[in-house]
């Protein structure tokens, strides 16, 4: 038996260990281990600490893997990029930039979802360390130089999303959201499974490095392989990055996940996909561009389109929310097909600025959502500016950043990618992503239409219009409000009040009568009042809103960010260009 | 408003064409708010539209800026977005020249507004605030026609010579669907807001007639047009004030219980109809001179809208004003000093411009002197030279 043994350990060729730089990896090994760490702690501890200790110990973790991803930064612009452990982790400013993109969001995540355990009486525990290992899939996704490692990463920031979409057991819609992300989710990621594979078989390498310079000195005359990997890798990826035609989850499942949960997977597992896609393409396959760019130039034009004209119709603002986040990937989908060093730039700047863009209009919607994440109707954000005046400024300024108006980061991300791309000579592209985001602008405006309280009485005077006779105009105006007027019970609850008297008197009395109205029949069809809301006591306003610390700062952080970086973009914008400066292309 | 007002005054400082589109668009906000947030009672979806019909044209200028600064890189090596450097490199020409031009004028055209971009105007105009609408109105609505002036002509001036009748033809239709429609209305703050759309018309008529005195009288008119419907709208909100109505059928015999604000919305109406002697009449008569000189046809069909300028008007003067007072109307106040004294100014300069335009003109001129020529440089297109220049600096002079 013993000699047979060895006989056989003599066959086999000493395992290589790689060399691993255990620096170079810190940051994930904070963030996973600390996400091990902190279920532990719960496990042990018998009655559980109070919610607050979790989110503070998930901040100081993002904080502490931000702070090491800067000083790996630091490094990597003294000595170079370098790749790690064999070469299946790559080291540089790409990597780099989007480590600290996703320490940002968990610290965020953190905030966020701090007054949403506190309201459904959850531990936390669970909630921020299943986050934190998601993000460290992320992370690991960001910086893999390897299609294996990008896979193992895609799974890891999945099946904890999976989970996280799951945990709030008060709703059905939370289950089904997990079970169809799950579903959807295996899916693609054994059909992106295939992809690794069919390329491991075209260029005899997982490793990206290696695939790029295989096929750079060979050029295959049987491509078919090599093409159907690549497909089989974006359909992947398309999934994880919301990409029309790959989208068909994101309404559904952003809907019913627990509204930080949902900010988070917007931005983390779109951060992670777009890490992934951006690497593979640019730094794997540059010399499959002319394969590559038509298929990607499709999938952006679908996703800003249909992203954008779905946005629109939308009256509950977590599946509006959704598919402008459609419509955004779009458009960061613009900046990977331009294809260059200025592209990948723009991607990552866009990635970052819409982080803060959209983990802040989450916090927002968890704190409205009110108990069980029930409010989630255009109504319920009637008025919203009277209850809570900052919560509401905020949120505005977010929305509108999302719009893109100009002193926000909203429009020099959309900025940047333009140029790339116009750069590139992509004219129609430019042109087609500019109308999207005029169109997904609609429902941001109006949605801070209604948190103003300006929607509702416009909606009674259109009804009733009293307009001169043969004026076009008038009619033009009914068809702006036509989505609100007609889905909705308070626009012709309005309008039924909205006799001529009562509309040339407009003014504040007619105001608040028509909202008051308006809100009435609504909470009364729907039954969704959990006060007794009695009319006429409180005009047009809803239930009050509460505003938790922890949403004044992150929501403080977002704006400030947005606004600051807006007006000031040097430091941003360079960080992201330099974080790209190393891929082969010009 | 301050907001509004500095953005405003950032764009027409901008030399770059960059710095210029962030304060154009930057503008939307502040004026978003102040239709939104004190308008009248169809405020926010006026407000809504104003917003997105404004920014669908920036859309395109800021592709179309984005391409002028690639093309004029790709071609001399250089990427900048300083408007004199680009101008400098002499315009860009042929197709690619024609679609820029397209993309620019694109979002000057529904700023200005020019029909059939101008379908947000009537109603922001009337549902903002009497303040907002003055500066919409009278300042932010001028970015749209200072971009063609300044943006258009520089960048692209074969395009401009191209497509002259195009936009000439916009311009009439302008002018005369916006004087027929203002007609139509019963509503004073409607009918100022289509009047307005009908005299931006006479700006893009003057522009795009590429003569001197076209682009002379043009500029000026852009000054006019912000006095007079500036004091237009003021007055009749402070009607609005006193009685809650715009609707001319609601008013009537004002004239008799408060004379001084007819009186002054006499002055300011008859400008706006182009009267000699006030300020609407210069702007105009240089612009159709200068349109004559070099397209006929489109001046004819522009001068109607003077006459129907004046029908419409002093229609609306006669409901409101004119007749026996009902019991309200026979109790509304008389103008108080405090609003006087904000009238008194805009009262001054309509009168002192109307008489002697002297001084605007001789600033006015050497830059639109340079502009012609710049134009004339970069193509084959020749201004004419109108023999009517000794009598319109006359008329500089008389009045």
């Amino acid at each position: 038996m013993t000699p047979l043994l060895s006989l056989l350990v003599a066959q086999v060729p000493a395992l290589r260990l790689p060399q691993v730089d255990y620096f170079a990896l810190l940051p994930e090994i904070v963030m996973a281990g600390m996400a091990f760490v902190t279920l532990g702690a719960r496990s042990l501890t018998r009655r559980g600490l109070p919610p607050a200790v979790w989110t503070l110990v998930t901040m100081a973790t993002g904080l502490a893997s931000g702070t090491l991803a800067v000083l790996l930064g630091r490094r990597v612009e003294t000595h170079g990029a370098f790749a790690a452990v064999d070469g299946a982790l790559a080291v540089d400013g790409f990597s780099v930039l989007f480590l600290v993109l996703v320490s940002a969001a968990v610290v965020l995540f953190a905030l966020a979802a701090h007054p949403w355990i506190e309201r459904e009486g959850e531990d936390g525990a669970e909630l921020l360390s299943l986050g934190m290992l998601s993000a460290s899939g992320a992370m690991f996704m960001a910086a893999a130089n390897d299609l294996l490692v990008i896979f193992l990463g895609l799974e890891i920031l999945s099946i904890a999303l999976y989970v996280l979409a799951a945990l709030n057991r008060r709703r059905a819609a939370s289950g089904e959201a997990a079970i169809k992300y799950f579903v959807l989710g295996a899916f693609s990621s054994a059909i992106f499974l295939y992809g690794i594979a069919l390329t491991y078989g075209a260029t005899g390498s997982t490793n990206l490095a290696r695939i790029g310079t295989y096929l750079a000195a060979n050029v295959s005359t049987h491509g078919g392989l090599l093409l159907a990997g690549l497909a089989l890798l974006l359909v992947g990826l398309g999934f994880k990055v919301a990409a029309v035609p790959f989208h068909t989850w994101t309404p559904d499942v952003y809907q019913g996940s627990p509204s930080p949960v949902t900010g988070f997977m917007a931005a983390v597992a779109k951060a992670g996909g777009f890490a992934a896609l951006v690497r593979i393409l640019f730094a794997a396959m540059p010399t499959l561009r002319l394969d590559w760019q038509p298929v990607l130039y499709a999938l952006a034009v679908l996703s800003l389109v249909v992203g954008a004209i779905l946005a629109v119709v939308q009256r509950d603002v977590k599946r509006m929310l959704a598919y402008s986040s459609i419509s955004h990937a779009g458009f960061i989908l613009v900046g990977v097909v331009a294809a260059s060093a200025a592209g990948a730039a723009s991607v990552g700047y866009y990635l970052l600025t819409y982080t803060f863009l959209i983990m802040g209009s989450f916090a927002v919607v968890t704190v409205v959502g009110g108990p069980a994440d029930a409010h989630q109707d255009l109504e319920d954000y009637r008025g919203l500016a009277r209850r809570q005046p900052l919560l509401a400024l905020g949120f505005a300024i977010l929305l509108v950043a999302q719009a893109g108006v100009p002193f926000t980061t909203g429009f020099l991300a959309k900025f940047y990618v333009l140029t790339a791309v116009i750069a590139q000579g992509g004219y129609v592209l430019a042109v087609i992503a500019m109308l999207a985001a005029v169109a997904v602008a609609f429902f941001y405006l109006r949605l801070v239409l209604v948190m103003y309280g300006w929607a509702g009485a416009g909606a009674g005077a259109g009804a009733g219009a009293v307009g001169p006779v043969g004026d076009a105009d008038a009619a033009g105006a009914g068809e702006v409000v036509l989505p609100a007027g007609t889905t909705s019970l308070a626009g012709v609850g309005a309008g039924g009040g909205g006799e001529p008297d009562l509309a040339v008197l407009g003014g504040g009395g007619g105001l608040a009568l028509a909202t008051a109205t308006s809100t009435g029949v609504e909470q009364a069809i729907s039954g969704e009042g959990l006060v007794a809301a009695p009319e006429g006591l409180a005009a047009g306003d809803g239930d009050p809103v509460p505003f938790p610390d922890a949403t004044k700062v992150v929501l403080a952080l977002c704006v400030a960010f947005t606004v600051v970086f807006g007006i000031w973009p040097a430091p941003v914008v360079d960080f992201a260009r330099h974080a790209t400066l190393l891929f082969g292309l010009r | 408003m301050l907001v509004l007002e500095s953005a405003c005054l950032g764009s027409f400082l901008s030399l770059d064409l960059l710095l210029f589109f962030l304060f154009f668009e930057v503008t939307l906000v502040p004026a978003y708010f102040v239709i939104g947030g004190w308008g009248y009672e169809r405020r926010g979806p006026a407000a809504l539209k104003f917003f997105l019909y404004t920014f669908l044209g920036s859309a395109f200028l800021l592709v179309g800026i984005v391409s002028v600064a690639f093309i004029h890189d790709r071609q001399t090596g250089q990427l900048t977005f300083n408007l004199l450097a680009l101008s400098a490199h002499g315009g860009f020409r042929g197709g690619v020249g024609i679609l820029l031009f397209l993309a620019f004028t694109a979002a000057f055209a529904v700023k200005a507004p020019v029909f059939p971009f101008h379908t947000w105007s009537p109603e922001a105009y009337s549902q903002s605030p009497t303040g907002g609408v003055m500066v919409i109105a009278g300042v932010m609505a001028k970015l749209g026609s200072y971009g063609i002036i300044r943006f258009d002509f520089d960048l692209f001036p074969q395009a401009t010579v191209r497509l002259a009748p195009l936009l000439l033809t916009l311009a009439v239709a302008s002018i005369l669907y916006g004087a027929v429609v203002a007609c139509r209305q019963r509503d004073l703050k409607r009918m100022v807001a289509y009047s307005s759309l009908s005299h931006l018309g006479f700006i893009v008529l003057g522009f795009f007639a590429l003569t001197q005195q076209g682009l002379d009288g043009a500029v000026l008119e852009m000054t006019n047009h912000g006095l007079y419907t500036a004091a237009l709208f003021l007055l009749i909100g402070m009607v609005y004030v006193r009685r809650k109505t715009f609707r001319t059928g609601e008013l009537n015999g004002l004239q008799r219980s408060m004379p001084i604000l007819a009186g002054v919305f006499t002055v300011a109406m008859l400008a706006a109809i182009g009267l000699p002697g006030l300020n609407g009449f210069v702007g105009e008569f240089l612009i159709l001179i200068g349109t004559f000189a070099t397209h006929r046809w489109w001046a004819v069909a522009a001068t109607t809208g003077v006459v129907f300028a004046a029908i419409y008007l002093l229609w609306a003067y006669q409901r409101a004003f004119h007749g026996q007072p009902s019991e309200e109307n026979a109790k509304a106040k008389d103008l108080s000093w405090r609003e006087g004294a904000v009238l008194a100014p805009l009262l001054i300069l309509i009168v002192a411009i109307g008489i002697y335009p002297r001084p605007l003109l001789d600033r006015i001129t050497p830059s639109v002197v340079a502009i012609v020529h710049h134009v004339e440089a970069s193509t084959s297109y020749v201004a004419p030279s109108v023999t009517t220049t000794g009598r319109v600096a006359a008329l500089g002079g008389k009045g």
